[in-house]
This record gives C-alpha cells, structure tokens and sequence, in this order.
C-alpha cells in the first residue's frame, strides 16, 4: 500500500543573514507497508515522523526520493492519493467555532460521500469514539482527549482503507486510549484497513502493531515486529538492591556468572543497587538467589524486568522515551 | 464536483458567520453609519462638486469603500482557520484548492452584495435618484472587486500565515488607495498633482464608472475604462489567489 524510497525533506532554515540553516527533517526513508498492516512510526520529538507523514498524504513535497501510496505516486498523482487516504493531523482540523457534527459531514462531503451517508457514519463514529451527545458542540467547548477523538472521527468518515494517524491517542486518559486501540484494529479486521500511526507509546506500539519502524534525526533506525525488536536487546534486567552496601562486590561477582553483560553497580551507600542482563532470567535467578543465600547477603529487593521497546529505543538512539509515556 | 466542492466551502462559512452576530451586524451597521453620519456632511457641498444629487456621488465611492474594505480584510480569519489546522485538513481531501478558496470567496461576496442592496435601498431614503439598472450594474462591479481582493486578501494569508505581518501591508495598500481613489471626494477637486497621482489608481476609473452608472451613462469612456479595470483586477485577483492555494506547501 505504501512504498517509498529515498523520501526526504529539507526546509530551508530561516536564519537571519548569512546564517541560512538547512533543517534536513527526513534523510532519506525507505517505508513499505502491505495491505492490511497496522504499523508504528516511532521516534522522538522532532525526529521527522510528521514531516514523513505530510509527504505520504501529499501535504508536503519531498526535496528528494519518491513514494507510491496506494499505488499512486504522491507528487503526480496526488489527486488519487488523496482519494484513497485518510489522514488525521497532529495539530487538529476543525474550527473552534463550527459544531462538531457540521465539520465532520463537510470533511466526508468533500471526500464526495453523500451529506446522508456523511452524517450516519460521522455519528456511528462518534458513538464509538466515546463522543456522544456533542455532535452539537463546538470544538472549543470539548476537552482536549474530545477534540483529539473528533479529529479522528474527522480522518475516517469517508471509510479511507489506508489511514494515517499522526499521534492519535495523546492526550487521551489511559481508557479512551485502550478504546481507540479497539477502534484502530477493528477498522483492519472489519473493514481490511492499512494503518500507519505514529506515536511515543511504546506500550502502544507493542499492543497495536504489527510492525515497528523507529526513526531518529530523520533516518529509520530499525525496522521490524516489536517481538524481534525487543529480542535484540540482550536479555531481562535484573536487579538487586543489597542491604549491606559492603556486600555489593561479592554480589557483582555472583550476578556476573549469569550476566550477559557487564554488572552495574550504583549507589555506594546502604542499598547499593546491582543489575545486570541475564538472557532466560525466569530460569537463572532462582540460583542466583541460592548463591546469595549462600554468601550471606542480604536483599532489600529483586527486580526481573522483561526488556520492554523502551530499551530498544535506548539501545538504538541513545535516548530513551520513558519520561514521554509508558 | 467543483461546484459541489465550492459549495460545501461556502456554506461553511456561511454558517459560521451567521451563528456570529457580531458579523451580521457589524456588516449591516456598517453601511448605515456611514450614510447618516457622513451624508449629511456632503449633502450641502453637492452644487460645488458639480453635482445635482449628493448621494448619486457618494454611495458609488461607499460601494466600492465596502468592497475594498470588507474583502481585503477576509484573509485575517483564513489564517485563524489555518492555525487550527481546517485548512490543512481540506487540502489533505480530494476536493479542488480552487473550491476551496471560492467557497471562501463566494461568502465574502455575498456579505458584499447584501450590504451593497442595504446602502443603496438606504440612500433612497435619503434622497438617492437616479438609474435603476445603471445602480444594479454599479453593484456587479463593485462585487466583482470585492472578490478580487477577497482573493488577494486569502492569498496574502495564506503566504504570510501571520496577522502581525498581513494587517500593516494591507493598511499600506488600503490607506492611498482609499484617498487617491475619490472615493469619499471627487479627484477632481483636487490640485493637478493629486489628480496625476490618481490616475494611476486603478480603483478610482472603478469609482468614476459607477458614478456614471448611477446617473444613467452607460456607454461612455469613463463607464468603459471602470468596467475594463474591474474585469483585470478581478481576473489578477483570481489568478493569484487560485495559483497560491494551488501551490503545494501553502
Ligand atoms: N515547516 C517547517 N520549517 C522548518 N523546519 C521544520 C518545519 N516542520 C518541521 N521542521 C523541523 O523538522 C524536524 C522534524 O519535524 P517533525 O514535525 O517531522 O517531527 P516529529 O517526529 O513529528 O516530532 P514530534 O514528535 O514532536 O511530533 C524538526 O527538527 C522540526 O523542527
Ligand atoms: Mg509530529
């Protein structure tokens, strides 16, 4: 459904003087999705994830590559494209002032559905989309986590089969996120959508698609299922937090035997913390237990953490995405 | 589809400033204010400015002041429907960029228009004579210019995307075109060079015209060079709004 090569965009800085600074928002992408697939656009803030976006849905030239979306070429065929797509914005599409049900039946009418046809779909969404009873409202008398919801409605009341969703559930409380979930895999198993989100939730990522693409300063850094993804980082965290700050080398030594990688140990004070990957922890750490019973050392703690996108983040880009969401 | 799509653009916007009374009034008080508050001030000055009805002088420049204010300051709620991301949201349909600035033109026009019918049913309270058919066409031209600057206006929006920048050029437009143009007092009256200057205004042949209309002269030079005028800008004024709201990334 989506096939592009070599997409990138360059904005011309607007530095004063000489000063012309380039912004290379996207570097060059290679993004192919088939039909069918629910897949995650991940970064961080400002990585190039909405600049892609806007050049798939024809908003933005490309400076360079190319790119097919639903077999159309977005820079001669946008006419098509547009036809074939749905397309929810980052930053909002409805006027303050509209009602909602208005915008939402213009936005299908210019889509070419029927006014009728329009306003069924526009209040079954609403209806599952949690937005009851303000079909009548104005946008600036809805909460935030409404108006994000009557966005979406706004992307999918023509019943696009390839939508895109610029980070769809922020600002939505942690139930209307799960609902969207619903709605979001439920427009792939009902009606055979393709859907290509982007978003900062690892959780999200993890619970929704089927692929990953990561992407950082404007190049994808890794591509694949968020299972084999995260098998990329070498194993479970564990670890200890040791009662005897003195004891903290010996239980280094211990964890170190079935570490993968190297031992961290922080904090030199009472509560020393140790913590090491250890490949299959299930497995290993009811010895490692033993053992310390063993040498006499007392734990305050044990923490087996599964590795989670959030490490992959880390590993990949060297930043991590925790304090954003998960 | 096209009318389809300038269609649902228009009755949007209409819609929205209907439910704003501010609008509605404003617009219609807008007229009013003028006719009896500025009237009265040019009723006894008639003779001198070489004419027999004052109001046969002053409602054409009130026209066309209507349509040139009006319509070049419609681009300022374009750039409110921009930051709330409406327009990119309609570029992202398959609907045509034309309908969309149309639709948005067609309101501004319309609003025009009604005013227009206000003034002049107005001004024969006040004592307005004159030619029936040449006023009807005095008002054709005055919507026409109305929309070419409704255009220029929108596509000034849409490239500057910015109130702090748009408002000061529009005021240097506006400000000399509305004294240069005769639009309140014939240029006439006026000192040889102002009269010089003048006639490189455009809009001033567009308020001459419609003087002569109102008072009945259909086929003269001056009714001829008004309609030419208003017929290139209204074209100029299309071209460079459909070619901004064509353009991708606008
Ligand atoms: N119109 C523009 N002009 C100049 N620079 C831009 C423009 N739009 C985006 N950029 C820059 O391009 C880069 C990528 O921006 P983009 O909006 O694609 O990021 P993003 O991944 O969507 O980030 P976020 O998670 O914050 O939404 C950023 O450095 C941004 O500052
Ligand atoms: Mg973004």
């Amino acid at each position: 459904m989506i096939h592009a090569r070599g997409l990138a965009r360059t904005f011309e800085g607007r530095g004063r003087g000489k000063a012309q600074e380039e912004v290379k928002a996207v570097a060059g992408v290679d993004i192919d999705l088939a039909e069918g697939e629910i897949v995650g656009f991940l970064g961080p803030n400002g990585a190039g994830k909405t600049t892609t976006l806007r050049m798939l849905t024809t908003l933005l030239k490309p400076t360079a590559g190319s790119a097919t979306v639903a077999g159309f070429d977005v820079a001669t065929q946008s006419q098509q494209v547009r036809r074939s797509i749905g397309y929810v914005s980052q930053s909002g599409s409805t006027s303050p002032e509209a009602r909602a049900g208005e915008e939402v039946v213009d936005h299908g009418m210019l889509y070419g559905i029927s006014q009728k046809q329009a306003e069924s779909r526009g209040r079954e969404l609403f209806e599952q989309l949690d937005l009851e009873g303000l079909w009548e409202r104005k946008p600036q008398a809805m909460s935030g986590g409404q108006r994000r919801r009557l966005d979406t409605a706004m992307g999918l009341v023509h019943d696009p089969t390839l939508v895109f969703l610029d980070e769809p559930t922020t600002g939505l409380d942690p139930q209307a996120r799960a609902n969207l979930w619903t709605h979001i895999s439920d427009l792939r198993t009902r009606r055979g959508a393709t859907i290509f989100l982007t978003t900062h939730y690892l959780d999200e990522a993890d619970a929704l698609c089927d692929r990953i693409l990561v992407i950082d300063h404007g190049s994808i850094v890794a591509s694949d299922t968020p299972d084999a993804l995260k098998r990329q980082v070498a194993g479970d965290l564990v670890s200890l937090v040791v009662a005897d700050a003195s004891k903290a080398a010996a239980a280094a030594e211990l964890l170190g035997r079935i570490a993968d990688t190297e031992v961290e140990v922080t904090g030199a004070q009472a509560g020393a913390a140790v913590s090491a990957r250890v490949r299959g922890a299930g497995h290993e750490v009811a010895g490692l237990i033993r053992g310390l019973d063993a040498a006499g050392i007392d734990l305050e703690s044990i923490e087996v953490r599964r590795p989670t996108l959030d490490d992959v983040f880390l590993d990949l880009t060297g930043r991590s995405l925790r304090e954003q969401g998960a | 589809m096209f009318w389809r799509e300038t269609y649902i653009v228009f009755r949007r916007q209409l819609r929205m400033a209907l439910r704003n009374p501010a609008w509605v009034i404003i617009g219609l008080v807008q007229p009013i204010l003028y006719l009896c508050l500025f009237g009265p001030l040019l009723e006894p000055l008639a003779g001198t400015l070489g004419a027999e009805n004052a109001y046969t002088l002053f409602v054409p420049g009130l026209l066309v002041q209507l349509g040139l204010f009006g319509a070049l300051f419609a681009g300022f709620g374009l750039i409110a429907e921009w930051r709330a991301g409406v327009i990119e949201a309609e570029r992202v349909t398959p609907a045509s960029r034309t309908a969309l600035l149309l639709g948005r033109i067609l309101r501004d026009v319309l609003q025009l228009f009604v005013q227009g019918l206000v003034l002049i049913g107005l001004a024969f309270l006040f004592g307005l004579t004159g030619s029936l058919p040449g006023m009807a066409l005095g008002l054709v031209l005055t919507v026409l210019l109305g929309a070419a600057c409704a255009a220029a206006s929108n596509a000034l929006a849409l490239t500057t995307k910015s109130e702090d920048v748009m408002a000061p050029v529009i005021n240097s437009v506006a400000l000399p075109v509305l004294l240069l143009s005769g639009i309140l007092l014939p240029m006439t009256i006026g000192p040889q060079w102002l009269q010089v200057v003048s006639d490189f205004m455009p809009t001033k042949y567009i308020v001459n015209a419609i003087r002569e209309l109102f008072t009945g002269d259909f086929w003269t030079i001056t009714t001829m060079w008004g309609v030419l005028w208003t017929l290139v800008l209204f074209a100029a004024g299309l071209w460079v709004g459909t070619r901004t709201f064509r353009r991708e990334n606008a």
